[in-house]
């Protein structure tokens, strides 16, 4: 039922990199995108590959967990493929019709293809091991020093995890209301596009509504338990690095740096 | 000076129009004067509208009198240098438990109030552990609240309440979203409290059962104490209290009707047992 789904589909189970702290995993995927961006031969990619496989390896989260996200973006890899193989100008390979292969074209082709593969399977290996809360307490620790410019880092948080707790409760009022609409005649099935569309106003209006009052009713529960925003407070689960974060952070830098100089500065 | 004291207690809320202009007063609190002791368990009673849970709201100044005064500790509400202080010492449980819980996991819930009291760290621990104890929910601590059941979940409120070590307790219609089952939960959690740990309890509420062991009840009808006294003294007055659209325990009831048909009872019957006795007694 709607209350068991898990949110952010983070994967329960017990491993090094389970146990990181989120501060160290949100560091290595924005890393490991730009590597994959910065490198532009096929050493790089094999050196990604490999770094890529280990992380897996040693999550212990199965294979096709990562191959789920995949899905969504299937029709965008295959325009981003197909429009880098017939549109790149160059050295033409096979014509069919009006249509060229080129050599520069298959090689930008495939190296995308393979950017967006890694990229999905980096970021979701990061939620996969992550759970939401502690992903946005790593968030509000590593941006922190943006306070200074006084950008509201800790109510950004505070505001995520939130959002977070009240996701699976309004799905379950939504699944009320739509029950409640049902049983008075209301059909959300049939129709076209525009039409189901249309059905859906009768269901937004109640729960916008709810949802506000809500919002008001944690308002207050929020201060009466002294909510006073993010300046003295402590928190009950600090984010501590320990051993096992430093060793992490001298693997990236080892690989960032391979990575750039296999993957750009050395050609063959 | 008790823990809590309100002299000639007034709120209006104003309704106004689009542009901000009055269109009318609405006098929720009339006159309230309250005093109630440290360890007390009071209850305060009344039909919907009747001004109970404004008036709860001026305990731990989410609202702030229109007129009059309330002290909590001593402290006037109105001031804004004791805010935190009257927070603290007076932590309010509302009615519905999912508006209420913040936390993903039930011991991160517990743990936000000491957390915004800037506790130390290993000191929350401590009061987590021991008020998801007191409460009877120290097993659920690594559960999501939204696989609790409503008894559950307010029980888990009232352990976050607790944490912040307050001198008393305002539940506001606790039980009003909750079956029968988890009524009667929270209803022992709450007395718990109050007789193990010595914390005042004052619980709204409109569930006339529910204030059969307290101390002491107030009800309230249109923003005024209308009663006030033990709660046989206030049983005892049935046919005020159907005037006042409230309902009495069936035991009550039957008594007074038995009484009124003839048989000699003793008035404010509360429970079985008692009626029992008195009618073997004849």
């Amino acid at each position: 039922m709607l209350r068991d789904i898990t949110l952010g589909q983070y994967y329960q189970t017990d491993s090094v990199i389970h146990k990181l702290d989120p501060r160290v995993k949100l560091v290595a995927t924005i890393v490991f995108i730009i590597s994959l961006f910065l490198i532009d031969n096929f050493i790089g990619y094999i050196i990604a590959a490999a770094f890529l496989a280990g992380i897996v390896k040693l999550s212990k989260v199965p294979f096709r967990y990562m191959i789920k996200g995949m899905k969504s973006i299937v029709l965008l890899l295959m325009i981003a493929v197909v429009f880098n193989l017939f549109l790149t100008p160059g050295e033409p390979l096979i014509s069919v019709w009006k249509l060229t292969v080129t050599k520069e074209g298959l090689r930008f082709a495939v190296m995308m293809a393979v950017r967006l593969v890694f990229l999905i399977i980096g970021s979701s290996l990061m939620t996969l091991t992550t759970t939401p809360n502690n992903l946005t307490d790593g968030m509000e620790k590593l941006m922190s020093p943006l306070k200074k410019l006084h950008v509201p880092v800790h109510e950004v948080s505070m505001m995520m995890s939130i959002a977070l707790r009240f996701i699976p409760i309004l799905l379950e009022e939504t699944d009320k209301i739509m029950k409640a609409q049902i049983a008075r005649g209301a059909d959300f099935e049939s129709g076209n596009l525009i039409k189901k569309a249309k059905s859906l106003v009768p269901l937004l209006v109640p729960l916008f509504i709810s949802a506000f009052r809500r919002a008001n009713d944690l308002a207050m529960a929020m201060e009466a338990r002294c909510y006073r925003g993010g300046e003295h407070r402590t928190k009950m689960k600090p984010l501590i690095y320990c051993k096992r974060d430093g060793a992490a952070y001298v693997v990236l830098l080892i690989y960032a740096v391979v990575c750039v100089y296999f993957g750009r500065i050395f050609t063959i | 000076m008790g823990i809590i004291e309100a002299k000639k207690l007034i709120f209006e809320y104003i309704r106004r129009d689009e542009e901000g202009n009055v269109e009318g007063i609405t006098r929720a609190v009339d006159e309230v004067d309250l005093d109630i002791k440290q360890g007390d368990f009071v209850a305060i009673l009344g039909h919907n509208g009747s001004g109970k849970s404004t008036l709860a709201k001026h305990l731990n100044a989410i609202l702030y009198p229109t007129e009059g005064t309330v002290w909590v500790d001593g402290k006037d509400t109105a001031k804004e240098e004791y805010l935190w202080d009257i927070r603290q010492n007076a932590g309010m449980v509302f009615q519905n438990p999912d508006n209420q819980i913040i936390g993903q996991v039930v011991e991160e819930d517990v743990g936000f109030g000491p957390e915004n009291m800037g506790v130390p760290t290993k000191e929350i621990w401590e009061r987590v552990e021991e008020s998801l104890k007191a409460v009877g929910m120290y097993k659920y601590r690594k559960h999501s609240p939204n696989k609790l059941s409503g008894g559950q979940k307010q029980r888990v409120s009232i352990a976050g309440v607790i944490a912040m070590h307050p001198k008393c307790i305002i539940l506001d219609e606790p039980t009003a979203m909750l079956d029968p089952n988890g009524r009667k939960e929270v209803i022992r959690a709450v007395r718990a409290l109050n007789q193990v740990e010595g914390i005042t309890v004052i619980l709204i509420t409109h569930y006339m059962e529910e204030i059969i062991h307290t101390d002491k009840a107030i009800v309230m009808d249109k923003g005024r104490i209308a009663m006030q006294g033990t709660p046989r003294e206030i049983f005892s007055q049935v046919e005020k209290l159907k005037e006042l659209r409230l309902d009495v325990p069936q035991v009550t009831l039957l008594a007074h009707e038995l009484k009124k048909s003839g048989v000699a009872l003793p008035e404010g019957i509360l429970t079985y047992e008692e009626l029992i006795a008195a009618l073997m007694a004849q």
